[in-house]
């Protein structure tokens, strides 16, 4: 799909209200994020504090509307914030996109009103957050192969199985869970359903040692007979697989941009040192190897990001999107890796070390061509959508 | 009391910005680099929305005097809070020579023609440093001024101010209307937060140039030459202090 004229000159200039939204992430980011970054890292410290402020300026509910607590704001909008908040707190930055993408978001598109009141409404002040739980030990690319189980017991839902992976668990109020009602319908059985956390019968797994992001919290969810309302089903029954693969293209967005964020850190970080460093009597700047590989990672890091807000553009405008989303994923957890991976290289033995932030991009570079799909799926998907243009 | 404020906001060069001298040596780099809110307006269009939240006042009115660009930090004010905004169109050379008395001419008269109570502006532009509009203003109005204000409170018809002052702090009760220029420490500036972006959208920036205001722009001062600060020399090592003080009388120094 192609992009109207306006949107195009969108591209080339962001809007004003863009511009200042921007602004403020990056000044938040600047004064709040980079500060404590190295620390909340350190500790696995989740940032309470900095959800809540976060939640105040009004990034926690972007695109929801006004009247439910929202910024009312466009998708656009939401990965210039995503960007900014990640360049200066990773963690930070997958909180708040796993907030905004992966739980308010299939809320907002496929809740009724009733829905949308109980379980949004309280998640956009960054007092409250939510989770998504698709993944299980036994499957994660091969989410319709789920086998966590509902059945309906009189007037409540009863769920059972073990979700993994989780990120928030330890620090949200509310999950959406993945579960099948019918295993022999295959992903044609899986529905959505609402749970609130913490809950009976529901509990988690230890806190997962991660490389990278360690100030969000991942674990895994599990469900013993849990038993919720039969109204907490998300959508309607059996269109669980389908919420989960339109919130994931919306989702992929949001690391897209953790990505950019990243990467941007990483580009930052080894530019200034490249001006400062000097070495055979000049700034190591001048030395054409550190040009080529700031040159480089200059251009992974921009293109990734017109692909990502191409995508947000398109999405925006409601046009199909699935394709530019997982290419702006692929691109842009590829360029955080690279940079991340360049950006110790220059920094030479200071990169190694937690004295400089290069490490810690490095690490939280490395998840995002892992979780939301792998860039091995990032493929396949873009893939067949090609063959399809094609007609193949 | 109640009524109207005025806020002076000015467009600066982004105070992380390295600044750079233009090859002519006409003044610095401007095109294509980064501009901003002054900080000390900021803390003053903080202030005048603090004081409209305590509604000790009604209605917040930011200012700006320049090109086109110049609506973009009046939408930062608006953004942060303030109620509307005035564009005082000023471009080309006239910009270029614009300066605290031309500016704090507009500013009285848009005070006479908005019949503002209270004027708060910045204590000084992070560009030119001078120091100067807020006094200026208050001279022309003939207005008290409250300026190094670290601390500002509405007492009836009066204003009490905290001063920061070479000596410490000064505390001054002023009649209104006034005159107040913010200092570092009278608050820290909140973040435009993302509803109150979206509800700015909707407020009036008002076109207005000079001429309309009676205000001649004319300079009276004429900038020959700009230059970069001259680089920092090496030191160098003494033995004795009588080498030193010899040095220090050679160079002319004492």
């Amino acid at each position: 799909p192609t992009l109207t004229r306006e949107c195009l000159s969108q591209l080339a200039e962001l809007p004003e209200t863009h511009q200042l939204l921007r602004q403020t992430c990056r000044d938040y980011a600047d004064k709040e994020l980079i500060p404590v970054a190295a620390k909340l890292d350190k500790e696995h410290a989740y940032p309470a504090k900095q959800i809540k402020e976060l939640g105040s300026i009004g990034v926690m509910a972007i695109e929801v509307p006004e009247d439910l607590g929202g910024a009312g704001m466009d998708y656009l909008a939401y990965c210039l914030a995503l960007e900014e908040i990640s360049r200066g707190c990773a963690s930070t930055g997958v909180i708040v996109s796993v907030n905004n993408s992966l739980y308010v978001g299939p809320v907002l598109k496929f809740g009724t009103e009733e829905q949308k009141k109980r379980w949004i409404s309280p998640f956009t002040t960054g007092e409250k957050v939510g989770c998504f739980a698709l993944s299980e030990p036994g499957n994660g690319s091969d989410a319709g192969a789920a086998s966590t189980m509902a059945h309906q017991d009189g007037d409540h839902w009863v769920l059972n199985g073990t979700k993994a992976w989780i990120t928030n668990s330890w620090d949200a109020s509310a999950v959406i869970v993945f579960a099948t009602t019918d295993k022999k319908l295959k992903h044609k059985g899986i529905s959505a359903f609402l749970v609130p956390m913490p809950h009976s019968g529901l509990s988690l797994g230890k806190k997962e040692d991660k490389l990278g992001i360690r100030a969000s919290s991942t674990a895994n969810i599990i469900l013993e007979d849990c038993r919720i309302p039969l109204d907490n089903m998300l959508g309607s029954r059996g269109a669980g697989f389908k919420i989960a693969m339109q919130t994931l293209d919306s989702g992929r967005l949001g690391i897209a941009s953790q990505a950019l964020g990243i990467a941007q850190a990483s580009l930052d970080c080894a530019a200034d040192y490249a001006l400062k460093r000097t070495a055979f009597g000049a700034p190591i700047g001048k030395l054409q190897a550190i040009q080529f590989k700031l040159a480089d990672m200059a251009v992974a890091l921009e293109s990734a990001r017109l692909l990502t807000w191409k995508a947000a553009l398109l999405r925006d405008s409601k046009k199909p999107f699935t394709k530019e989303a997982a290419m702006a994923k692929l691109s842009a957890s590829e360029a955080a890796t690279f940079c991340s991976h360049q950006a110790i290289q220059i920094l030479g033995g200071m990169g190694y070390v937690t004295d400089m932030p290069a490490e810690r991009h490095y690490r939280d570079a490395r998840i995002t061509e892992i979780y939301e799909g792998t860039s091995e799926i990032q493929r396949l998907v873009i893939a067949g959508q090609i063959l399809k243009e094609y007609q193949l | 009391m109640s009524g109207r404020v005025l806020v002076g906001v000015k467009r600066v060069i982004d105070y992380a910005v390295k600044i750079r001298v233009k090859p002519d040596h006409t003044g610095v780099v401007t095109d294509g680099v980064k501009h901003s809110m002054n900080p000390f307006c900021e803390i003053a269009v903080e202030e005048a929305v603090k004081l409209k939240e305590k509604k000790l006042i009604k209605e917040v009115v930011a200012v700006s005097c320049g090109p086109q660009q110049s609506q973009e930090t009046i939408r930062t004010a608006l953004a942060m809070g303030a109620d509307r905004g005035i564009h005082v169109e000023v471009s080309g050379k006239d910009y270029d020579s614009l300066g605290p008395l031309q500016v704090s001419k507009i500013l009285a008269a848009l005070a006479k023609k908005e019949e503002a109570q209270l004027i708060i502006l910045g204590k000084q532009a992070i560009d030119d440093d001078c120091n100067q509009t807020g006094q200026m203003t208050a001279a022309l109005l003939d207005w008290p001024q409250g300026t190094f204000a670290s601390e500002v409170s509405l007492e009836a018809e009066k204003i009490k101010v905290v001063r920061e002052i070479d000596g410490g702090l000064e505390t001054i009760k002023i009649n209104t209307p006034a005159v107040l220029t913010a200092d570092l420490r009278l608050n820290t500036p909140r973040y435009a937060t993302l509803p109150n972006i979206m509800k700015a959208k909707k407020k009036k920036i008002a076109n207005v140039k000079p001429a309309d205001l009676g205000v001649d722009l004319t300079s009276r001062l004429e900038v020959l030459r700009v230059d970069e600060p001259p680089q920092r020399e090496a030191g160098v090592k003494v033995e004795t202090v009588e080498d030193l003080v010899a040095k220090l009388k050679d160079t002319g120094k004492i």
